[in-house]
């Protein structure tokens, strides 16, 4: 039986939800950005309005503000953007209980079977998610999730396309390259090179071609160009397997020394650490981001002979990661630590003679910790280290960390760097 | 544009498990009595923003919205 895929993207899903919830800002442009003061000042996300400016994801407010003088920015109230995310959600599970989450903004909803006309399906979901939320929706609709995400990205607001096998050669092929999941910056970069530009280009590639430029993904990426893309699409709660934890922070003001860098190492490891504790994860990788005043950004990861959860494991190897790698050419302004490679905390481990004991104590302590904050609020009990200087590491980024629009956090192979 | 009024309501809960207002206090103080639901769908507030289950009551003959958004009640106010 063909399959019958919907990926469903809330169009503009932070500014929206503002305009929803404030009519008065639905005819002015309006961006969604960070904190000025403690430097988070970007865009995350604009209005139809705001787009019409040239005004950017990921862009500063001062730029966007030289674009739009009239620009209203509104801070993020993640709470509110996830209660909707979950009311979305609520309506696409009516259809079908194979709906995959893609950040908060994405969907895809499984309906092969059902006795409905999917694009009647697509339509109504429209409807009713604008009706129902006051925001609006653009759908795909395709026989694979490739397709039907470059579907809902194809024509936007509140609109609904439909890739089929008849069509996709006429309306898929000439589309970028880039526009397909999965290809970044660096894998666009590699296929321009050999002039594939469009993902036709790269339909009608030789596949062994791609393999020797880009490796087992080559000819994944030749098999999903040609409309070959077997991917299930997997309910939340099988999805929902934690790949690793991270967690970031732009400074409000620039790193200059080691003692800088220990201090926000804590300050991450801390929330990390505490999150891994919740979910019962121990974890062997420990990643470390570093972003510079200029902007450039490089990846850091060691994998550990033994598993950790303690905050101190983690800043400690975040630290040593980081003394191996950064020479201070130029001043931090942000940086991600996380871990990953992760396992259940009770997954049998080999013990070491040395610091098993020592190792355990410290979890041990960091679960009390936990304890003591989960009961008192997060202030009650703080390391030394963090008193030194509140401006630099005052805040808990514990209950902060869940949301990141997926246009500001990039596509997979962006990331990479020197590991 | 209309404004976004939080209101104090009296409301049943039935033993199908539904929650029907029953009286409202407007912010004046003045109480309303529902004389009717005539609908109830979730829906957005167009007007003053936000959404929840919409409820259409009709009030001293006038048909009027009043919104459940988690758990507490708001009318669109002119």
């Amino acid at each position: 039986m063909e399959r019958q895929i919907l990926h469903v993207d809330c169009n503009k899903f932070y500014a929206s939800v503002e305009c929803c919830l404030n009519p008065d800002l639905r005819d002015k442009p309006v961006v969604v950005g960070g904190n000025e003061a403690s430097r988070h000042g970007i865009v995350l996300t604009k209005n139809e309005i705001a787009a019409r400016y040239d005004i950017a994801t990921g862009e500063t407010l001062w730029s966007a503000r030289r674009k739009c003088p009239d620009l209203v920015v509104m801070p993020p109230h993640f709470p509110m953007y996830t209660k909707f995310s979950h009311m979305v959600r609520a309506i696409l599970r009516e259809y079908s209980p194979l709906v995959e989450p893609f950040g908060l903004d994405e969907a895809w909803v499984e309906v092969t079977g059902c006795r409905r006309d999917p694009v009647d399906i697509a339509h109504e979901i429209r409807c009713r998610v604008k009706e129902e939320l006051g925001i609006t929706v653009s759908i795909g609709v395709s026989f694979n999730k490739s397709f039907a995400k470059l579907g809902s990205d194809y024509k936007k607001p509140d609109a609904v396309t439909v890739f089929s096998r008849e069509n996709y050669r006429e309306l898929v092929w000439p589309l970028p390259a880039g526009d397909l999941l999965f290809v970044g910056r660096a894998t666009k970069k590699k296929l321009e090179e050999r002039f594939l530009y469009t993902i036709g280009d790269v339909a009608r590639a030789d596949p062994a071609m791609l393999q020797a430029l880009l490796g087992k993904w080559g000819p994944a990426l030749h098999a999903v160009a040609n409309g070959r893309d077997s991917q299930p699409v997997v309910p939340v709660e099988e999805a929902a397997t934690v790949q690793s934890v991270s967690n970031g922070m732009t400074t409000p003001r620039d790193l200059t020394d080691d003692w800088d860098v220990q201090r926000v190492l804590t300050v991450l490891a801390e929330s990390v650490g505490r999150r891994l504790r919740e979910q019962h994860f121990v974890g062997k990788t420990v990643e470390l981001q570093l972003r510079d005043n200029q902007l450039n950004t490089r990846s850091h990861r060691v994998t550990l002979d033994h598993y950790i959860q303690a905050t101190d494991d983690i800043t400690e190897a975040a630290y040593a990661l980081f003394k191996s790698h950064y020479q201070w050419k130029r001043p931090l302004r942000s940086i991600t630590v996380g871990v990953s490679h992760l396992e259940p905390e009770d997954t049998p481990s080999q013990m070491d003679m040395n610091d098993s004991d020592r190792r355990e104590k410290r979890e041990q302590l960091d679960k009390a910790v936990d304890g003591l904050r989960l009961r008192f609020g997060d202030k009650c009990i703080r390391r030394a280290i963090l008193l030194e200087d509140p401006e630099l590491t005052g805040e808990s980024l514990y209950d902060t960390h869940t949301v990141h629009p997926t246009g500001f956090s990039g596509k997979t192979d962006e990331i990479g760097g020197d590991q | 544009m209309s404004r976004k009024v939080y209101v104090d309501v009296i409301a049943l809960f039935t033993s199908e498990g539904r929650v029907m207002p029953h009286r409202v206090r407007w912010e004046d103080g003045t109480v309303y009595t529902v004389d009717q639901v005539l609908d109830i769908r979730r829906a957005a507030a167009t007007k003053a923003g936000g959404c929840g289950l919409r409820y259409t009551c009709r009030i001293r003959g006038k048909e009027t919205y009043l919104f459940l958004d988690d758990d507490r009640w708001f009318v669109e106010a002119v």
